[in-house]
């Protein structure tokens, strides 16, 4: 292993703690006092003390070939070090999540508004930012494709040479010439959402003694940064090594890289520690966001509901580069008709370039924008059949053993209608004439209604996602679990490369070790790349893959253990357990000391797990068993909706999901709770405004998320159907939250209101439009 | 420029400020004090929320300069030595940290609002909290957790502690 040359204040550490706290029970959070008392370091809290700063010139234009750039004015700013540009850049200047399309430093030609284009290093941030604004490029604007639609027309402008597609997901299922008695229809938009993490993009480089760089970042995945570093500077991994530093919430924001490559090139140009921090404005420009979706469905039915047929059209908006887009097509397709059984499918998915800003992951990951156009369209049919809008769902919802669009069957628990039911089944809140309060009308303390002209509505929505990575691809996670004695009790340390966003992995890991080695005391080793891959923070994954791989590294940990007991005590090892301290026989009698076994030595197992394999799709009819596990939930919204201003008060959001296992269940209380927030947000007030290609609100001034004021109460049920092929029977939690509780929204000011609004976020003008 | 001032109870002086810094700036990169957090420099997410001469407010709207001769808490100067301030407490027991980004804000302004309120109703807690941002939580435990911190702090005061 190999140490950096120098070690930054607020490096990440150990976490430890001593708990009783196993699986199925809610343990504290190891780092919870760190972080209430100012002492949790993030990555831009980095600190060294010869470290220099940072800063990104950006393009200001959404397409134009560059004809010039002049730095000398910058370079010869007093503080500045380094002012470096494409040509600085010694390995291949390609990176990308899954296609090497993104330049670290734009060459030749700009394709977004906020490409970088040049960095510069200085002694304090704001020469750095001044130097920035002295380099001089001179730009030929080009023509900019700045709408999905459009960009598929052969005509349009090229965002690359290879064209504007960057997939095209097909599912043929069924009948291709399907009809039905009853056919509704409708076209659906979604802006663009941002996963507004509040900790900034921002790390810190550390040149090193050989040549390499210790990078301290706040990411996803290490090791597929390590990946795109590596080849961008042109470094072996054993010379680009990576820590987490600490994590101020991802959601899918920090899958790509923002600032790794440049501070590195910074750093091992300056040698020197280069630490760079975006602020709100520039962290709008530094990650990819949630794709704008145009989506056109229909679904045919019979009189009593029954879905016969479905038709989909989406298209998601990529900007410029592919990032993750092609996996975001494969889920709104796959996923696309929401968890019904649909005999009869065509379903036609495009992700495509446009110079409009990158996007890619987020929270939900292509099945937030399908599902509030199918929960759009299912609450349409009810109303033209005149049935209930939960007994339709009901009715088509998918139970286990279903086959979905793609064929594959469910072969774990789909609760769809119970769901569903026991939305239905909460106490509804007080009605709105009871409310006298201002404080819980639409405009608030504004003082804008007093009652009059506010009408309540009710809305559902069911969803289900995929967890884990898909389409044959090899997901694993790697877990090195020890467990020796210190200081008389056993300990047991865990080091895996997984990223713990805000979300409780750690927390998670130390409840496995417990439950598997009986210790109390479980450490938490900095996360990092010294050990194999944990995999993306995403997809509701980590649990899931991280955990099974916890737990299979101590599986194999217990059994040298209890391997090596026996042998001592001369009886088999399948007769033995192991119980915190002690090692204990099938009659109950504790048969020898665990520190008597390992005496000095340190037991330790490095484990790759992976869950069972998923399948690539037919590409002509996108057949076959594309995800690994699915997760339902489903919610209930209640507003009071001002018809005469278009404010809305959301008072109750309500909601019920399958997690399988809930392995931590406070832990599982706050993914719901937030994943929820996260998607009334998108009903309501969060969209990246963009004209042109160019953001027009790139600000928390601007771009607006719930505050405590906008969420209302929760009232959350827990279903526990465990998936026998996961650990502990388990269920990814943190996405379906996010999915199933805006088309809830939307549908809830929908029926207040009386008005279509087939696009979101819903904004007053549109619930006042005549 | 030189700057001196009282940072959670001690004197401190810094030179070489620039006019154009926050106090944000000076509090995390000059003084060691990061606990303060950058999540918006626009004043509108409340992470980096301070107490200037015992009124909150947002240390990225403050240029350092003001800050001479003041006296300023953080979110560092909250605790007792090793014993969190129950506001501390009650966040770490009720999960009302995920990331924790927005902690500290919330911690200075939660405090802030329960030593003017003894035991305040949702909806003033929902007011008093709402220049915070929090992305990761929902702020259903926030709201717990400050409903705890509020019950044990009435307790505490009721018992004459």
């Amino acid at each position: 292993m190999t140490t950096p040359t120098k070690v930054p204040t607020g490096a990440p550490t150990e976490t430890a703690s001593t708990a009783e706290g196993r699986i199925g029970d809610s343990p504290l959070r190891p780092d919870g006092v760190l972080k209430v008392t100012g002492e949790f370091a993030y990555s831009s809290d980095l600190w060294m003390d010869d470290m220099i700063w940072g800063a990104t010139l950006r393009s200001p234009h959404p397409h134009a070939r560059i004809v010039s750039v002049d730095i000398g004015a910058a370079l010869a700013t007093p503080g500045v070090c380094a002012v470096l540009t494409a040509d600085d850049i010694p390995g291949r200047n390609a990176v990308g999540l899954e296609h090497d399309d993104q330049p670290v430093l734009a060459e030749r030609v700009v394709r977004y508004q906020g490409e970088p284009v040049a960095l510069v290093a200085a002694d304090h941030p704001e020469i750095a930012r001044q130097a920035v604004k002295k380099i001089v490029v001179d730009y030929q604007v080009l023509p900019a494709v700045t709408d999905g639609r459009q960009a598929l027309d052969p005509s349009a402008p090229k965002v690359h040479e290879h064209g504007n597609l960057v997939r095209h997901f097909k599912i043929r299922k069924g009948d291709p010439a399907p009809s039905a008695p009853v056919v509704v229809s409708l076209d659906f938009e979604v802006g663009m959402q941002d996963q507004a993490f509040l900790g900034p993009e921002s790390g810190l480089a550390v040149p090193a003694e050989d040549g390499g760089v210790d990078l301290y970042v706040a990411t996803q995945w290490l090791h597929v940064d390590q990946r795109q570093v590596c080849q961008a500077l042109g470094l072996p991994p054993e010379r680009v090594r990576l820590s987490l530093a600490g994590v101020g919430g991802a959601f899918g924001g920090r899958e790509d890289l923002s600032m790794h490559v440049h501070a590195c090139l910074l750093a091992l140009h300056t040698g020197k520690p280069v630490k760079m921090v975006y602020n709100r404005e520039e962290s709008f420009f530094g990650h990819v966001h949630r794709h704008p979706a145009d989506l056109r469905y229909e679904f045919g039915a019979e009189a009593d509901g029954t879905l016969v047929y479905g038709k989909v059209e989406i298209i998601f908006d990529g900007g410029a580069y592919a990032s993750s887009t092609g996996a975001v097509v494969a889920n709104g397709a796959t996923m696309g008709l929401g968890p019904y059984r649909i005999p009869h499918v065509r379903v036609d998915c495009y992700g495509v370039y446009t110079n409009n800003p990158p996007c890619g992951a987020m929270r939900g990951f292509g099945c937030v924008q399908a599902a509030f156009a199918h929960e759009a369209l299912m609450d349409e049919l009810a109303d033209r059949l005149g049935l209930d809008r939960v007994t339709i769902r009901q009715r088509n919802g998918m139970r286990e053993g279903d086959e979905n669009i793609t064929g594959q069957r469910i072969d774990s628990a789909a609760p769809v209608a119970e769901l569903l039911q026991i939305v239905r089944d909460m106490e509804l809140p007080p009605s709105a004439s009871e409310q006298r309060d201002l404080r819980d009308l639409p405009g608030g303390v504004a003082n804008s209604t007093h009652g009059e002209g506010v009408v309540r509505g009710v809305g559902y929505a069911v969803t289900y996602k995929n967890v884990g990575f898909s389409e044959g691809f090899d997901d694993f996670s790697t877990a090195r679990v020890r467990l020796e004695i210190t200081g008389g009790e056993p300990v047991a340390t865990v080091h895996t490369a997984a990223a713990e966003v805000g979300q409780g992995l750690i927390t998670v890991e130390q409840q496995i070790c417990r439950t598997e080695l009986g210790v109390e005391r479980v450490v938490v080793h900095p996360k990092d790349t010294q050990v194999g891959s944990g995999g993306s923070t995403s997809a509701s994954r980590q649990t899931y893959v991280t955990g099974g791989a916890v737990k299979a590294a101590c599986e194999a940990v217990r059994q040298r253990v209890l391997d090596r007991a026996a042998a001592t005590i001369g009886v088999a090892a399948n007769t033995l357990r192991l119980d915190g301290a002690k090692i204990v026989a099938e009659s109950g009698d504790v048969v020898a000391a665990l520190a008597d076994v390992l005496g000095g030595d340190a037991v330790e197992e490095t484990v790759e797990w992976r869950h069972r394999p998923t399948q690539r799709v037919d590409p002509e009819t996108g057949q076959g068993d594309a995800h690994v596990q699915y997760a339902f939930s489903a919610h209930r919204a209640v507003v009071d909706v001002d018809v005469e201003l278009g404010l809305v008060k959301v008072v109750a959001l309500d909601t019920a999901q399958d997690v399988g296992k809930a392995i931590n269940p406070d832990a599982v209380m706050g993914q719901i709770q937030g994943g929820s927030a996260q998607g009334m947000g998108l009903a309501l007030m969060e969209e990246i405004l963009v004209r042109d290609g160019k953001i027009l609100n790139p600000s928390f001034t601007d771009y607006l998320i719930p505050t405590i004021l906008d969420m209302p109460p929760m009232k959350i049920e827990i279903l526990e159907y465990a998936d026998p092929h996961a650990p502990y029977g388990l269920r990814g939690v943190g996405e379906p939250p996010t999915i199933s509780s805006g088309p809830a929204v939307a549908a809830a000011i929908r029926q207040a209101s009386g008005k279509a609004l087939r696009r979101v976020p819903i904004r007053p003008e549109h619930i006042t439009a005549s | 420029m030189r700057i001196t001032t009282t940072v959670n109870g001690e004197p401190r002086e810094i030179d070489d400020v620039w006019e154009g810094e926050s106090l944000l700036y000076a509090l995390r990169e000059r003084m060691g004090l990061p606990g303060s957090k950058n999540a918006c420099d626009q004043g509108e997410c409340g992470s980096c929320t301070v107490y200037l001469d015992a009124v909150p407010v947002c240390a990225c709207l403050v240029a350092a300069g003001q800050a001479q001769g003041r006296d300023i808490i953080t979110v560092e100067g909250l605790a007792e030595r090793d014993t969190l301030h129950p506001v501390q407490q009650a966040f770490v027991e009720a999960g009302a940290v995920q990331c924790g980004f927005c902690t500290p804000g919330l911690i200075v302004a939660a405090h802030d609002l329960l030593a003017r309120s003894l035991q305040p109703s949702d909806q003033v807690i929902r007011e008093a909290l709402a220049g915070n941002l929090c992305r990761c939580t929902g702020y259903e435990k926030i709201l717990d957790a400050v409903r705890l911190a509020a019950d044990r702090l009435a307790d505490a005061s009721a018992s004459g502690r």
